[in-house]
C-alpha cells in the first residue's frame, strides 16, 4: 500500500520488470559497499543521475510526443550554474544553492520562451529550433572562457562534506571509509530517487493524462477543451527544470563542469539511445535504459577483453572481440535491441505498447 | 413536438433554416458562414439555426460540407466569413478548447479517441471540470456495457463499435449544452446501430440539443425531430424530420433518393 503510494500507483506491472527494477535499485543503494572502489562508484553515480536525465526527457518525448534537442542544455544550465558559484564564491552551501537556483531559473525561463515561441508550430520545426538553440549555447559556452572555462570548462571545490577529506565517521563499515565521497554518493542517489518519484507523481497525475492525450491525438484534446499549448510549455519547463536538477548533481559528483560533460551533443545522443532502448513513455524505462547503456558505456571494454583472452586460440574470434573494438559492439547491440524490442525493454517486458 | 417549421421552401438557395421554439432564440445559429480549406472553397454561406433541446439532422450527399459545418462550429476550421453565435456569444476566432469550454461537445467521424490510454483514462480526461458524476457514469455505463467490460484495457484494443460507443461516452460525461455527433453509425454493423439509436434517443431524453450528421436513414428518421439538408456548401433545406420523411418526392430531389429504398 505504501509503495503503490509512493509509486503514485503506477507499478511496474510485470514480474521481470518488478524484480530487474528492484534489482537495480538495490544494486544502487548498496553500490559503495557492493562494488567497491572509486570506478564502479562513478559508474553508479552517474547511472543515477542519467536516470533523472533521461526520465525527464521522456516526460517530452514519450509522454508528450515533443522531440526536442534542447536537452543537453538544460543539464549544462544546472551543471554550469552551480559550477560558476563554486568556482566564483568558493566551496560552500550557499554557492550550491545560488548556483542551483539561477540555473534551474535560467533553464526553466529559457524552456518558457522556447516553448511559446515555437510550440505552435509544427514538431519537426520545434525539434530544428531546439536544436539550433542549443548549438548556439554550447558555441556561447565555448566562447564566454573567462566565466566557463570555455572548452577546458570549470573544476572547483564543492561543500567540504562532499570532498573526500570529510570524515563522516571514523573507522570504516564492511572495508569502506565512510568519507564525503560516500556521502556525496548518497547525495546523489537520494536526489535521483526523489525526483524520480517527483516525474512518476506527474506523468500519473491528472495533468501527466492530457499531456498522453496530447501524444495520442492533440486535435481532440482541444476539441475536449484542452488549451495544448499550455500543457505542452508546463511539461517543456518542468522537464528543463529537473533535466537542471540533474545537472546540478553532476556538476557536484565530477568536481568539474565542462562542455564534454554536459552539452555535447554526444550526450543528447545518449540521453534519446537510453529512453529508447528502455521503452518511451513509461518512466521505469528510464532506469533500465539508463543503466544498461552506462554499464555497456563503461564494462563492455573489459568484457570483450576477457572474451578475447578466453578465444585467444580461436582464428578470428578473438580480432573480433579486441577490447578497441568495442564500440561497434556498442552499436551492434543497439541495433539489436530496437530490433527486438522495438517497445524498449519496459514495453517488452510489459507485453504491450501501452 | 410544439415545434414548427417555417420558411421551409425547398431548393431556393438561401433561406435560413429557422424553427420557432417558442419565441427563445436559437442555441447555435449560423449565418451566412464560408470556409475555406486551403484554396477550396467549401462553405458557401451556410444559414442554420438549432433550437434549444431536440435533435438536428445534417442531411446531404458526400462532399455537401455536412463534416466541414461541425469542423467549423468547433473551430477546427477557420470562418472566412458569416458569423456563428451559440448562446448569444460569438464562436468566431475563439480557439477550439475555448468553444469546447462553452460546452459543446464533438463526436467526429474518426472518433479520436485515446487509444493508447484505457477507456477509464478517456472517459476521466472528458470530465475535465473534475471527478465523474457517478450517476451519470452509471447511466453511461448501463448504455453501453462493453466501456464497463473493458474499463481498464486501452481503447486501441476495443472494436470499431466499442470505440464509437467511447467517444460518444466521452462527450456525454459532462452535460453538454450542444451535442455535435459526426456519422455515429459509419461502419457499423446493424446490431450496434441499434444499441447507438437507443443511447440517442436516450439523451435526447434527457433533455440535450444534439446536432447530427447522418447516412443511415433509418436511424436518422427514428432520432431527428428536425432536418437540415446541405448541398455544395449551403443547406437546402429545413423542416420537420417527419415531413421529410413523408414526402418521398422531396427527398429524391434533395438526397437523390427516397428514403424507403433505404430501410
Amino acid at each position: 500500500m505504501m509503495f503503490q503510494r509512493l509509486l503514485s500507483g503506477d507499478t511496474p506491472r510485470s514480474r521481470v520488470l518488478t524484480g530487474l527494477i528492484v534489482g537495480i535499485v538495490l544494486a544502487l543503494a548498496f553500490a559503495p559497499f557492493l562494488f567497491p572502489g572509486t570506478r564502479s562508484l562513478d559508474t553508479a553515480a552517474r547511472i543515477c543521475i542519467f536516470i533523472v536525465l533521461v526520465a525527464s526527457y521522456d516526460l517530452l518525448l514519450g509522454y508528450t510526443g515533443i522531440v526536442s534537442f534542447a536537452h543537453t542544455m538544460f543539464f549544462g544550465l544546472g551543471a554550469y550554474g552551480v559550477a560558476i558559484a563554486l568556482s566564483n564564491l568558493g566551496g560552500g552551501w550557499g554557492a550550491v544553492l545560488l548556483g542551483t537556483v539561477g540555473g534551474v531559473t535560467l533553464a526553466v525561463g529559457l524552456a518558457l520562451v522556447i516553448a511559446l515561441f515555437s510550440l505552435r508550430v509544427r514538431a519537426i520545426f520545434f525539434a530544428m529550433v531546439t536544436l539550433a538553440v542549443a548549438s548556439a549555447f554550447a558555441i556561447l559556452v565555448s566562447q564566454l572562457f573567462h566565466i566557463t572555462g570555455g572548452e577546458d570548462g570549470l573544476s572547483y571545490q564543492v561543500p567540504y562534506e562532499l570532498s573526500p577529506a570529510f570524515k563522516l565517521v571514523k573507522g570504516k563499515i564492511l572495508d569502506v571509509r565512510l568519507d564525503g565521497r560516500l556521502v556525496s554518493y548518497y547525495l546523489m542517489f537520494l536526489s535521483a530517487a526523489g525526483l524520480f518519484l517527483l516525474l512518476l507523481r506527474v506523468v500519473n497525475s491528472p495533468f501527466g493524462r492530457v499531456l498522453q492525450a496530447i501524444r495520442e491525438n492533440g486535435f481532440r484534446a482541444e476539441a475536449i477543451g484542452y488549451t495544448t499549448v499550455h500543457y505542452r510549455a508546463i511539461a517543456t519547463c518542468l522537464s528543463a527544470g529537473v533535466a537542471a536538477l540533474a545537472g546540478v548533481l553532476m556538476a557536484l559528483w565530477l568536481r568539474y563542469t565542462g562542455p564534454e560533460t554536459t552539452l555535447s551533443l554526444d550526450i543528447m545522443v545518449d540521453i534519446l539511445l537510453m529512453v529508447v532502448i528502455g521503452g518511451m513513455g513509461t518512466l521505469y524505462g528510464s532506469i533500465l535504459g539508463a543503466t544498461l547503456f552506462i554499464l555497456a558505456q563503461n564494462y563492455l571494454k573489459e568484457v570483450m577483453d576477457l572474451i578475447a583472452q578466453a578465444t585467444v586460440g580461436l582464428p578470428v574470434i578473438p580480432d573480433l572481440f579486441a577490447p578497441e573494438r568495442w564500440l561497434l559492439w556498442l552499436g551492434v547491440l543497439f541495433i539489436l535491441s530496437v530490433y527486438f524490442f522495438p517497445t524498449g525493454v519496459v514495453g517488452r517486458l510489459r507485453g504491450s505498447p501501452r | 413536438m410544439s415545434r414548427t417549421a417555417t420558411e421551409t421552401s425547398p431548393r431556393t438557395g438561401h433561406q435560413t433554416a429557422s424553427h420557432t421554439t417558442n419565441g427563445r432564440p436559437p442555441l447555435l445559429r449560423l449565418s451566412g458562414v464560408h470556409t475555406h480549406i486551403a484554396q477550396y472553397h467549401i462553405l458557401q454561406g451556410v444559414d442554420l439555426e438549432i433550437p434549444e433541446g431536440g435533435l438536428t439532422m445534417l442531411l446531404g450527399r458526400n462532399g455537401a460540407g455536412k463534416t466541414t459545418t461541425m469542423r467549423t462550429i468547433m473551430g477546427l476550421w477557420k470562418v472566412s466569413a458569416g458569423e456563428i453565435t451559440f448562446a448569444g456569444d460569438r464562436l468566431n476566432g475563439l480557439k477550439t478548447p475555448d468553444i469546447a469550454r462553452k460546452s459543446i461537445a464533438h463526436v467526429p467521424e474518426t472518433m479520436g479517441i485515446f487509444g493508447g490510454l484505457t477507456v477509464r483514462e478517456n472517459m476521466v480526461l472528458a470530465a475535465r471540470t473534475g471527478p465523474m458524476d457517478e450517476d451519470r457514469l452509471r447511466w453511461i455505463l448501463d448504455l453501453f456495457p462493453s466501456l464497463e467490460k473493458f474499463w481498464n484495457a486501452p481503447a486501441g484494443a476495443l472494436s470499431g463499435g466499442q470505440k464509437q460507443m467511447l467517444a460518444i461516452a466521452r462527450a456525454v460525461i459532462e452535460p453538454a449544452r450542444l451535442l455535435l455527433i459526426d456519422e455515429p453509425t459509419k461502419g457499423l454493423a446493424p446490431a450496434i446501430v441499434g444499441a447507438l439509436t437507443e443511447a440517442i434517443r436516450q439523451l435526447k431524453g434527457f433533455g440535450a440539443t444534439i446536432l447530427m450528421v447522418e447516412q443511415n436513414f433509418a436511424m436518422a428518421k427514428a432520432v431527428g425531430d428536425t432536418v437540415a439538408v446541405m448541398d455544395s456548401g449551403r443547406i437546402v433545406h429545413a423542416g420537420s424530420m417527419a415531413d421529410l420523411a413523408e414526402d418521398t418526392a422531396l427527398q429524391e430531389g434533395l438526397l437523390g433518393f427516397s428514403m424507403e429504398m433505404h430501410q
